[in-house]
C-alpha cells in the first residue's frame, strides 16, 4: 500500500480521475449557484421545488437532457456535428490537468503549463467554429464566425496580461508561479506597488470574453442569432457544450487565481501569525455557517422529506467544518480549500457581471478589444517591466 | 432481467419511469415564443413578482432544439400557423404544448377569416389555460397540471401518446363556445 502511494503516477492518476468525475458535478452546482444568485439579484427566489430549496434542480436538468431526443439535422455534416462538442469538452478538460490544487495535489507540473492552457483554450475555439459550421444553419454559422472573431481578438489581450504575471514569476510553470508568490510574500495582484492590478483586471475582462459569457456572449446572442453556434444542438450534445463552457470558466478562473491571487496560498502568506486564525477560522465560518444556514432552512420546508434532506445536508457541512479543525487533516487539505474558495469567488464575479451588464454591440466589443484592452495591456507590460527591474 | 410482458408496468419500468418523469417534470424549459398580449403575461410570470423559476422552468431557451415546452401565448393567425407548426416539429421529443389564453385555445374574440380557431388544429395541445390574457398564476396552474400529466408518462408508451382525452377536449370547447355566444338564451 505504501509502495503504491509512493509511485510517481499515483497522485496524478487519482487527481485526473477525480477531476473527470467531479468536474461535471461541480458544473451542475455552479449552474445552480448561477440560477440562485441571478434570481437573488432580480428579487426572485430561483429554483425552490426540486429538492429542498431546489438543490436537485440541475441534476434533474442533466437527466432530462440525457433522455431528450438527439436531433442531427439531415443537411448537416454529420461526423463534424457529432465531433465538435467533443473538441470543446476535451480541450476544456485538458486545461485543468496542469492546474495545481495544492503543492502535492495536481495531475502534472509542466514547465510550460501556462502555454498549454493558452494553446488548449485557443484550440477550444475550433469546437465552437466546427459546431457552427457543421450545423448548416445561418444562425449557427454567424454565431461561430462571431465567436472566432471575438476569441481571436481577446486572446491577444489575454496573452499580454499573462505576460506581466510571467515576468514577475520568471517561470511558465503553474506551480512555479505560486512558489514565486510565496517567495515574494505577496499575491502578484498587489505586486509592483499595485501596478499589477491593471493586468489582473485586463485578464478578468478578457476571460469573460474568452468564455463567451455576458456581457460578451455575442456568439449566442439570443435576440439576434437564436442560440448562436449551438442553435441546432439538442439534448446532451448541447449539454456537453454547456459543460465545456463551465469547465472553461473553471480553467480561466484557476489561471487567474494561480497567476494573480496566489493559487493555493492563504491571504498574507508571509505573515506567520495569521496562519492559525485564517487556516482554521475561515473554514469554520464557511462550512459552519453553511451548515447552520441549512439547519435554519430545514425548519421552513413545506414537505417533511425536504426538511430531513436539508437538515442532513446541514449536518454534513458541520461535520466538514469539524474535520477541518483536526490539524492532521487541515494541513494537507487547507490549500485545496483556499484554491476552491478563490475559484468560486471568481465564478461569483462572473455571475455578478452577467446579472449586471447588458450585452455589448458587436462593434463596441471589437472597439473595447482592440482600442482599449490591447493598448492598456501593452502599456502594463512596459511599465511593469520597468518597475519590476528597478525594484530588483 | 427477463420481461414476461413488455407492455406491463413492472417494477423496473415503474422505477425508471419515476426517475425520468421526475427529471422531465422538474425541468420543463419553455421556448421563447410569444405571439400577442399573452406573451406579456408570460414574461411577467418569469419576473420577480411571480417567478416561474421556482418550478425550474425559467430557462427560456431561444432555440426550439433545446426546449421542452411550447407556450403558445397569443392569437395564432393563419399566416403564423405554418411557422408555429414548423417550430413545433423542430423541437426534440418529448415535447409539450400549453395553449395560453382564449385566442390560442379557440380563437378568442377573433372569429375572422385571418385567425386560426384554436391552435390544436395544427399542434397537439396538452394543457389549455383560460383567460384573456391569463394571469401568471393561471399559467402556473397550467404548468402544474402539465407536471401532473408528465408524471403519468411511461416507458411503455411513446411520450406524446399521453394526451388529453378527446371527450375532455370536446367538453372544454363546448364550454368556451357557450361563453362566446352573444345571447345564450336565444
Amino acid at each position: 500500500m505504501i509502495n503504491l502511494l509512493a509511485q510517481p503516477w499515483f497522485i496524478p492518476l487519482v487527481t485526473g480521475v477525480v477531476i473527470i468525475a467531479l468536474a461535471p458535478l461541480a458544473v451542475a452546482f455552479t449552474v445552480l449557484l448561477e440560477r440562485k444568485v441571478l434570481a437573488d439579484m432580480q428579487a426572485r427566489l430561483g429554483p425552490m421545488r426540486v429538492g429542498p430549496q431546489g438543490v436537485l434542480q440541475t441534476i434533474a436538468d442533466a437527466v432530462k437532457l440525457l433522455t431528450k431526443e438527439d436531433v442531427v439535422p439531415s443537411d448537416s455534416d454529420k461526423w463534424l456535428f457529432r465531433f465538435a462538442p467533443v473538441v470543446s469538452f476535451f480541450t476544456a478538460a485538458t486545461c485543468l490537468t496542469v492546474v495545481p490544487f495544492s503543492e502535492a495535489i495536481k495531475v502534472t507540473d509542466v514547465n510550460v503549463g501556462l502555454l498549454i492552457i493558452s494553446a488548449m483554450s485557443a484550440v477550444g475555439i475550433l469546437g465552437i467554429i466546427l459546431g457552427g459550421w457543421s450545423s448548416n444553419s445561418h444562425y449557427s454559422l454567424l454565431g461561430g464566425l462571431r465567436s472566432a472573431a471575438q476569441l481571436v481578438s481577446y486572446e491577444v489581450a489575454l496573452g499580454l496580461a499573462l505576460m506581466c504575471g510571467v515576468m514577475s514569476a520568471g517561470t511558465l510553470s503553474m506551480t512555479g508561479i505560486v512558489k514565486a508568490q510565496l517567495q515574494r510574500g505577496i499575491w502578484f495582484a498587489f505586486d509592483n506597488y499595485g501596478l499589477m492590478l491593471v493586468p489582473m483586471m485586463i485578464y478578468l475582462i478578457s476571460s469573460v470574453a474568452e468564455t463567451n459569457r455576458a456581457p460578451f456572449d455575442l456568439p449566442e446572442a439570443e435576440s439576434e442569432l437564436v442560440a448562436g453556434f449551438h442553435t441546432e444542438y439538442s439534448g446532451f450534445r448541447w449539454g456537453i457544450y454547456m459543460l465545456s463552457e463551465y469547465i472553461n470558466m473553471f480553467a480561466v478562473g484557476s489561471v487567474l487565481i494561480t497567476l494573480f491571487w496566489g493559487g493555493w496560498l492563504r491571504p498574507f502568506p508571509n505573515v506567520a501569525a495569521l496562519a492559525i486564525p485564517l487556516n482554521y477560522g475561515v473554514p469554520l465560518v464557511v462550512f459552519g455557517g453553511t451548515g447552520l444556514g441549512c439547519l435554519y432552512l430545514s425548519r421552513r420546508q413545506p414537505i417533511q422529506g425536504y426538511a430531513i434532506g436539508i437538515a442532513g445536508l446541514g449536518v454534513v457541512f458541520l461535520l466538514v467544518a469539524a474535520i477541518f479543525m483536526i490539524p492532521a487533516v487541515n494541513g494537507p487539505s487547507i490549500p485545496v480549500f483556499w484554491w476552491a474558495l478563490k475559484l468560486f469567488t471568481v465564478l461569483y464575479i462572473f455571475i455578478w457581471l452577467r446579472g449586471t451588464f447588458p450585452r455589448y454591440r458587436y462593434d463596441q466589443l471589437m472597439n473595447i478589444g482592440w482600442k482599449v484592452m490591447i493598448p492598456t495591456a501593452l502599456a502594463a507590460i512596459f511599465i511593469n517591466a520597468i518597475v519590476g527591474m528597478a525594484r530588483s | 432481467m427477463y420481461l414476461e410482458n413488455v407492455n406491463e408496468r413492472n417494477f423496473m419500468v415503474t422505477s425508471v419511469d419515476y426517475v425520468f418523469n421526475w427529471a422531465r417534470k422538474s425541468s420543463i424549459w419553455p421556448l421563447t415564443f410569444g405571439l400577442a398580449c399573452c406573451a406579456i403575461e408570460m414574461i411577467a410570470s418569469s419576473a420577480s413578482r411571480f417567478d416561474i423559476a421556482r418550478y425550474g422552468a425559467e430557462v427560456f431557451r431561444p432555440s426550439p432544439r433545446q426546449s421542452d415546452l411550447m407556450i403558445v401565448a397569443g392569437t395564432v393567425t393563419l399566416k403564423m400557423a405554418p411557422v408555429l407548426k414548423r417550430i413545433y416539429d423542430q423541437m426534440p421529443e418529448p415535447k409539450w404544448v400549453i395553449s395560453m389564453g382564449a385566442c390560442s385555445s379557440v380563437g378568442g374574440p377573433f372569429n375572422t377569416y385571418a385567425t386560426l380557431q384554436g391552435v390544436d388544429k395544427v399542434v397537439p395541445v396538452d394543457v389549455y389555460v383560460y383567460g384573456c390574457p391569463p394571469r401568471p398564476e393561471n399559467l402556473f396552474y397550467g404548468l402544474l397540471k402539465l407536471q401532473d400529466k408528465i408524471d403519468q408518462m411511461s416507458l411503455i408508451q411513446r411520450p406524446t401518446e399521453v394526451r388529453l382525452e378527446e371527450s375532455m377536449l370536446e367538453n372544454f370547447k363546448k364550454q368556451v363556445m357557450v361563453a362566446q355566444i352573444q345571447n345564450p338564451a336565444a
